[in-house]
């Protein structure tokens, strides 16, 4: 399905569009994202339980859907559409990935069943003071003790990290790069919300003394199994994305139509029809890219990583440059906290950041390019 | 009568093909028996050459040309769109006189239709054809006319009527290109390359039954030209490719595809030749120059996306849905594109982009690259009209108000040509 989705994906795009459009209009987005949680346990527990949300990618020994990442990836598209609430990314896609990926057949069955069922919510703590994206920055450190594994360090940047229930660590044992599991009430830990520059997803600063941890897979083999969670996050991360950009794209086409000025729209002027005409170009070009890449990985392509990349990178730039013009077409308005275009510009500038910015994923992108 | 289906038109098709084809025969000698049997173009009309066969049983009947390795008639150039135009729109005098040697490759046809005055708004033509006793006499001036100096034919655009509004005052004709009042010279282009040519009337002349469709028609006629350009006439964007069998037909058909894709051979440069991007990296070493990889970068990663965008668009077509955005982009992407490979080609080359042909590597290719790119984003509609119609009929923003179609053509304000 690389090229276009099926009959039943198109209904399930349309179902989850006019749900999503109903449960998460911007008042919705605005009131949840003064909360501290960021979301709410019961409404994101209600909403999923509805649609199945968290259960689309799991495989239904888990009790989940078993779908692709092309259906994870219309899920995504459409809660970027409407800037879902909901610790959706971190749990389906960051947690619920590296258990999959790193996961001995028991742990699978023990954990991601709850994730399916929308009880659990969980994340992934990787990044460290140092800002690295990938594993190389790793510091936080895990021991044997004679009570089990303990950890010891730092995380930050965990997205939803101060509240997820479950939190999957990449720490450095003696053996090499592991993934451990962590209760996210664990003794020892300490959770400490961050100031997100956009509201609408928070990150969290997570201090480990001596917190007990559980292996994820083998001790000591964690870098494969996390890099292919990375891989699998950026093209989840691009689709969500892309949704935005289109959405920021419709509403600025919306406002230019009926914004009058010198007696007549400002859609009409030359200069905002062709930015416009840009703004389709480029989103549509994202489009592509981010549905290619999942298919990729859906099919198992030799060349799905540097498609990932490809993916990330392409929509890094374009839902960036789609939320200036969103802005400028509006005027002044749009520089206002009243006006909604600020929401998506956060969100577009907090998505290019999250695992590595354009430049970074380009370069990833040439080192996997098939020679 | 026996039911058409695809077993039957194999069947006869092949049968006919066993016993008609041979790679001995002149290319003209077996255009002429093909278009008699109606085997050619087996969609036309079984008065004019075909068998009124539906368009989705051709494909079968092409196969069995490949399956024997028969030549096929003349298709390359202008002369699809005159076929097409004259189908349509020509009376049966036009069919009668014009059709075969189309098909047989005889003739070879010109495209008048752009003019110095008037390029992105090709119904602004100001050359003008007067009826003057018993015929039409033509003066005036078009340019970018592809293989007008071996024509025999051009379809010609001009003005009949001032009084008129724009569109309504043009008519269509077919014009003998080789008679005194024509004069061709060849536009030498910004990468050294003559592909086109500036074609000039004074006191032209068209017998009156080569006018095509009425007085005043010519716009609806000249729309439907377009549109079969638009649909990809094989000649025109992709390469005709010959076949490397032997035999004196095929010899005849390799020369006459050397001649007619001549003056398109510097194309794939104008699209910047981003499939030699990665190669030329590598063999230069700049492959490691962080800069310049994120340069490629940028490159690679819109052409993919572009690449896969066409693909989302056909694909969407093929299935029969309703044809997305995706479907008008590409013309606009393959200009950004084009241009940002130049750049990139111009860091490989370093120092090497101050010379030109056999001074550089690979004999040339790569520095006409950075000459040729410009034409990518003016050609078949500059980047300016992709976007009108890009945010006109798929954002249906407002059109803009024009200032030539509301008064007698005499009145618009227009260029003045030497």
């Amino acid at each position: 399905m690389k090229f276009g989705f099926s009959g039943e994906q198109e209904e399930f795009r349309s179902n989850l569009r006019r749900l999503l459009a109903s449960r998460s209009p911007t008042k919705e987005v605005r009131r949840l994202m003064e909360t501290e949680a960021g979301y709410e346990p019961g409404g994101w527990r209600a909403i999923n339980a509805e649609l199945g949300l968290t259960a689309v990618r799991i495989p239904e020994a888990y009790g989940g859907y078993g779908f692709g990442f092309g259906e994870q990836c219309i899920v995504l598209e459409e809660m970027g559409r409407v800037l879902l609430c909901a610790p959706f990314f971190a749990t389906a896609v960051l947690a619920a990935g590296a258990i999959l990926n790193a996961g001995t057949e028991a742990q699978k069955a023990a954990l991601l069943p709850g994730i399916a069922a929308g009880d659990t919510t969980a994340t992934l703590a990787w990044v460290e003071d140092n800002g690295n994206w990938d594993a190389e920055g790793t510091a936080l450190a895990a021991s044997e003790t004679a009570g089990g594994t303990v950890l010891n360090g730092h995380k930050t940047y965990v997205v939803d990290g101060h509240t997820a229930d479950l939190i999957v660590v990449l720490a450095r044992a003696p053996q090499g790069l592991s993934l451990f599991t962590v209760n996210g009430t664990a003794d020892g830990l300490t959770r400490r919300s961050l100031k997100s520059m956009d509201p609408t997803r928070k990150f969290a600063r997570l201090e480990f003394n001596g917190v007990a941890a559980t292996p994820l897979g083998t001790v000591g083999g964690g870098a494969a199994p996390f890099a292919r969670t990375m891989v699998e996050a950026a093209v989840c991360l691009a689709n969500e994305m892309v949704g935005g950009a289109d959405r920021l794209r419709e509403d600025a086409l919306a406002y230019a139509m009926m914004r009058m000025q010198f007696g007549k729209p400002i859609a009409s002027f030359q200069s905002m029809k062709h930015k416009q005409a840009d703004m389709l170009l480029e989103v549509e070009l994202a489009k592509s890219a981010a549905y290619y890449a999942a298919a990729s990985l859906d099919e198992g392509d030799a060349d799905a990583v540097a498609n990932a990349h490809l993916a990330k990178a392409c929509a890094s730039d374009t839902y960036m440059q789609t939320a200036i013009h969103a802005v400028q077409i509006h005027g002044g308005i749009g520089f206002t906290w009243d006006n909604d275009t600020h929401l998506w510009f956060k969100r577009a500038k907090s998505s290019e950041v999250l695992l590595g910015d354009a430049s970074h994923h380009r370069e990833l992108m040439m080192r996997h390019w098939p020679a | 009568m026996p039911e058409i289906d695809e077993a039957s038109v194999r069947a006869e098709s092949r049968a006919w093909l066993e016993a008609n084809w041979s790679p001995d025969l002149g290319l003209v000698e077996w255009r002429h028996k093909l278009a008699q049997s109606g085997w050619g173009v087996p969609h036309w009309p079984a008065r004019w050459y075909g068998r009124d066969l539906p368009v989705g049983l051709v494909p079968v009947v092409e196969e069995e040309f490949r399956r024997i390795g028969a030549i096929g008639v003349a298709k390359v150039g202008i002369r699809t769109l005159a076929a097409a135009t004259i189908l349509e729109h020509g009376t049966d005098l036009q069919k009668e006189k014009f059709l075969l040697r189309i098909l047989t490759g005889e003739d070879i046809w010109c495209q008048l239709f752009s003019e110095p005055g008037s390029g992105s708004d090709v119904a602004g033509a100001v050359t003008r054809a007067e009826f003057r006793g018993n015929q039409w006499v033509v003066n005036g001036q078009k340019v970018w006319t592809t293989s007008a100096h071996k024509a025999d034919w051009g379809l010609l655009l001009a003005r009949t009527d001032w009084e008129q509004k724009k569109h309504q005052g043009l008519s269509y004709f077919i014009l003998d290109m080789k008679q005194p009042g024509v004069t061709v010279q060849p536009l030498r282009q910004m990468n050294g390359y003559a592909s086109f040519n500036q074609v000039f009337f004074t006191d032209a002349k068209v017998e009156p039954e080569f006018l095509v469709s009425e007085v005043g028609n010519g716009w609806a006629v000249t729309t439907t030209t377009l549109m079969h350009e638009r649909r990809g006439a094989d000649g025109l964007r992709s390469w005709a490719i010959a076949s490397d069998r032997p035999g004196r037909i095929y010899d005849e058909e390799r020369e006459e595809i050397r001649t007619t894709m001549e003056p398109y051979k510097w194309y794939p440069q104008r699209a910047g030749r981003v499939d030699l991007i990665m190669e030329r990296a590598r063999a230069t070493g700049k492959i490691s120059d962080p800069v310049l990889r994120q340069e490629i970068a940028r490159v690679l990663v819109m052409s993919k996306a572009a690449e896969w965008t066409a693909r989302r668009a056909r694909t969407a077509q093929e299935q029969g849905r309703p044809q997305g955005p995706e479907g008008s982009l590409g013309k606009l992407a393959s200009s950004i594109i084009a241009r940002a490979a130049a750049r990139v080609h111009t860091s490989l080359l370093g120092a090497d982009a101050l010379l030109t042909g056999d001074d550089t590597p690979m004999n040339g290719l790569l520095a006409e690259i950075l000459v040729s790119v410009p034409a990518t984003s003016i050609a078949g509609g500059t980047d300016e009209i992709q976007r009108n119609i890009i945010s006109e009929r798929v954002l249906k923003m407002p059109r803009e108000r024009t200032g030539d179609t509301d008064k007698p053509f005499k009145d618009v304000p227009r260029n003045t040509v030497a």
